[in-house]
């Protein structure tokens, strides 16, 4: 994105919009290196983001790739169990904290001040940090694996006793973890504060892009999970090295309290994933079907709604820990209201297109594949609420399939389609469509040919995170991951897009697509790398 | 644009059909295996019931939700020279589309808490196994028969599972799923088990049975099953335990009472001539 150092002064005047009257007070980037290291622009932390979740999507996909081609035969062929575990965990953690997280994150810091009409976020410096803090905090979570014992190899769950087996990596996982979790804190921070105190006159709370809606609800969930997350995970760390027993029976504590304080912060961080996806597929399909989005109100209330329920659900993750009937009715019956929200939103995105004028472009294709695919997950999901079955399906290859359904063709693909949706605003580039189609059917043939099989073999007694399997499991292994391995061929073509893009291509006009709604289309494509240091006005 | 649309629509028939056969419960075959099994127990068959009940309501969902996407993808396309309405909300629809998920979730509800009260009763068991698991092999103990043994992964898998053995597991019996020693259960009886584990946390799984309860450390969780069919029913450790959680598998042998107890004595003679 070096192209853009210059272009404001261009693009800026030709438009002679309002966004410029500043103008003169400011000036472009810093040149080289040091732009990205001291910056505190939205849009250069944004791509940051963006680049770097890019990167761990390599990072934590070979991890994948590792794990599938193991399975792809019954035996061990090519790695020891213990080593397949680590694969397992650290590619769980790596396109959790390494990657989806950041690349909504970039989104939030690249759009949201777009989308409100303000001219940054509202604490720069910190923004900055926040970003700063994930190469580092990855690059130690990563260089566990070459440590003595190697990475951790308990599940990206933690649970104790087992995690606290780990080796000498042990506190450097535990670290690593703390700083990513201090970075998302920092960072939706930052995106409270700013759509809080930002946002131009007139932008109303509920005249806001639901793209911002989803992530201030998002950010309130990670500001209440994440120190959860960073308790748990520091009770291990005493119990390892500082004898104390929160979690060791021997000592009177309690293995599955952990399991409690993990969900009380994994199910909220399953809707930190998904919801800034629903924002973003909120914003490509009304443009794509040239018709506002059905039932804004209806979405917002049930965004809220879906955060306040994320939080009384957790140990539906622990049907078998042996919970009292009460808790597990409790449980069970509100996971099952969930589904409520969930499926107001996929009618509401239904009625969106309806008599609607549809087009096909990428980011379109992308979001219905979201919306076909994540409603599968979601009716996996409904299954997995259902306590008597879930003592079937639990610890499964069936939830495995239900997790990467919603967090693939869910999350991964609306970070996808976003990214294609705004390319163009960001480099001033439009993307190749043809290349952007071939992408998406690759991705989408191959999404399915991966997971679905996945449910199959779950129901048919395969038990999740094993190395190895009895041989009626082999055949739709194997399809598993020859789907998985045109899968993760796929997004190298993705890669190939992006920087294509970055480099050059037809000149994006402001509007980029047919007449889309929202303050991010009024600047100039490329988006110029100050805008807004006037206030537009929002009718 | 057209060429798209109609790819499209054959992905998802093609996909709908996919959900269709799963949904079919089709006769158990050796490998493409697709569904649940129904198992032996009434558990089981309460699980597999549920698990069919939900996965039509979805199925019916979905084809109706899908059929919805799909005609308007294929109706409302700008190439056809669709005008976009300008409609932006309908509180009537928005009622109507929450109410129905509701009545839907308050049946579902109303056949699911019932079951999950008989699965949680474990009174009127006419015996009690203790069930302890360990890094990685499960302890089986018969309470108060004086009798116990340990039950690790056969030799046969054992050897043909290391990294890089040559051995083929399709030519293995049982690969994976076999024990030196079966736990031995009588048919008919209401079983109730206490289970724990001595190191880490460890779950026992039987899908024929639909037990899966985990093993933990400090605590004993117990639960029942009632075998009908006397056989040879194979499970494995559903919680991971560490290097070796692939390999700690379950084989539960039933047979009728009286065969069962004929087989406990002869194991437990041997016990009493050495304590003596």
């Amino acid at each position: 994105m070096s192209t853009t150092n210059h272009d404001h002064s261009h693009a800026g005047h030709d438009h002679g919009d309002h966004a410029h009257a500043g103008h003169d007070d400011h000036h472009g980037p810093a040149r080289g290196l040091t732009r990205w290291i001291f910056t505190t622009n939205h849009k250069d932390i944004g791509t940051l983001y963006l680049l770097f979740a890019l990167v761990m999507l390599f990072v934590g996909g070979a991890m994948a790739m590792v794990i599938r081609l193991e399975l792809f035969q019954p035996g061990l062929q090519f790695v020891n169990p213990d080593f397949f575990n680590q694969m397992t965990t650290m590619h769980a953690l790596i396109m959790i904290f390494g990657m989806i997280m950041p690349a909504f994150v970039g989104f939030a810091n690249w759009m949201i001040p777009l989308m409100i009409g303000a001219p940054d976020m509202a604490l720069p410096r910190l923004n900055n940090w926040s970003f700063w803090i994930l190469p580092f905090a990855s690059s130690i979570l990563v260089s566990t694996l070459f440590m003595d014992g190697g990475g951790p190899a308990g599940g990206w769950t933690l649970y104790p006793p087992l995690s606290l087996q780990a080796g000498n990596s042990f506190p450097f996982t535990i670290f690593a973890v703390h700083l990513l979790g201090m970075s998302s804190i920092l960072g939706s921070i930052n995106i409270i504060v700013t759509i809080m105190n930002m946002r131009a006159p007139g932008m109303t709370l509920l005249k806001m892009p639901l793209f911002v809606w989803t992530w201030l609800i998002t950010a309130y969930l990670l500001i209440a999970a994440m120190p959860v997350l960073a308790g748990g995970v520091t009770m291990l760390l005493t119990d390892q090295f500082f004898g104390t027993t929160f979690f060791q029976a021997a000592g009177g504590g309690d293995p599955v309290l952990f399991q409690h304080i993990f969900w009380f912060f994994g199910h909220p961080e399953v809707y930190i994933i998904i919801l800034p996806a629903f924002g973003i597929v909120s914003q490509i399909i009304p443009t794509f079907s040239r018709k506002p989005l059905f039932g804004y109100a209806a979405m917002v209330y049930a965004t809220a709604s879906i955060g306040f329920l994320s939080f009384i659900v957790w140990a539906h993750h622990m049907f078998t820990v042996g919970m009292p009937l009460a808790g597990e009715m409790f449980f069970m019956l509100s996971t099952m209201l969930i589904a409520i929200p969930t499926a107001v939103k996929v009618f509401n995105w239904t009625a969106t297109m309806w008599r609607g004028s549809l087009t096909f472009e990428t980011p379109m294709l992308f979001s219905l594949a979201f919306l076909f695919l994540f409603t599968i997950g979601g009716f996996s999901g409904l299954m997995l609420a259902i306590a008597p079955a879930d003592f079937q399906y639990h610890d499964t290859y069936f939830v495995v399939a239900h997790f990467h359904y919603v967090l693939v063709p869910g999350a991964l693909f609306a970070a996808i389609a976003g990214a294609y949706f705004w390319l163009p605003k960001w480099t001033g580039h439009m993307y190749d469509e043809r290349l952007g189609k071939i992408h998406f059917w690759l991705s989408a043939i191959s999404v399915n040919v991966t997971f679905f099989p996945q449910h199959f073999l779950g129901l048919a007694g395969m038990p999740r995170r094993i190395p190895d399997y009895a041989t009626q499991f082999a055949d739709w292994n194997m399809v598993s991951s020859i789907g998985s391995f045109g899968f993760g061929l796929s997004q190298l073509l993705f890669a190939y897009i992006v920087i294509k893009t970055i480099r050059g291509g037809r000149a994006a006009t402001a509007q980029v697509w047919d007449q889309p709604e929202g303050l991010e289309w009024t600047v100039p494509s490329p988006a110029p790398y100050h805008t807004f240091d006037e206030a537009p006005v929002v009718k | 644009m057209h060429r798209v649309a109609s790819n499209a629509r054959r992905l998802l028939s093609g996909a709908l059909i996919a959900l269709a056969g799963l949904s079919a419960a089709l006769p158990a075959r050796a490998a493409w295996e697709l569904n649940m099994t129904q198992g032996v127990t009434s558990t089981a068959q309460e699980a597999y019931d549920l698990h069919m009940l939900v996965l039509w309501i979805c199925t019916i969902a979905g084809v109706g939700v899908f059929a919805v996407m799909i005609y308007a993808i294929v109706t409302f396309q700008k190439s056809k020279g669709a005008v976009p309405a300008t409609f932006t909300h309908s509180t009537k629809a928005e009622v109507i589309w929450t109410v129905i998920p509701t009545l839907v979730l308050v049946f579902l509800g109303y056949e699911t808490a019932p079951a999950l009260v008989r699965i949680d009763d474990t009174r009127n068991s006419e015996m009690t196994i203790k069930i302890t698991g360990y890094q990685w092999k499960w302890q089986y103990e018969y309470v108060g028969q004086d009798y116990s043994f340990f039950s690790t992964l056969a030799n046969t898998s054992n050897a043909a599972r290391q990294l890089g053995s040559g051995v083929d597991p399709k030519g293995v019996d049982n690969y994976l799923l076999e024990v030196d020693n079966a736990l031995v259960v009588p048919a008919g009886v209401k079983i109730r088990y206490l289970i724990t584990a001595n190191d880490v946390l460890h779950a026992w799984w039987v899908p024929a049975f639909s037990v899966k309860r985990d093993a933990i450390p400090g605590y004993v969780n117990e639960g029942w099953f009632k075998v009908d069919e006397p056989g040879v029913y194979r499970g494995q450790c559903a919680e991971l335990c560490g290097k070796d959680h692939g390999f700690m598998p379950i084989v539960v042998e039933a047979l009728p009472k009286a065969e069962f107890e004929a087989w406990l004595a002869t194991k437990k003679a041997p016990a009493t001539v050495a304590a003596n």
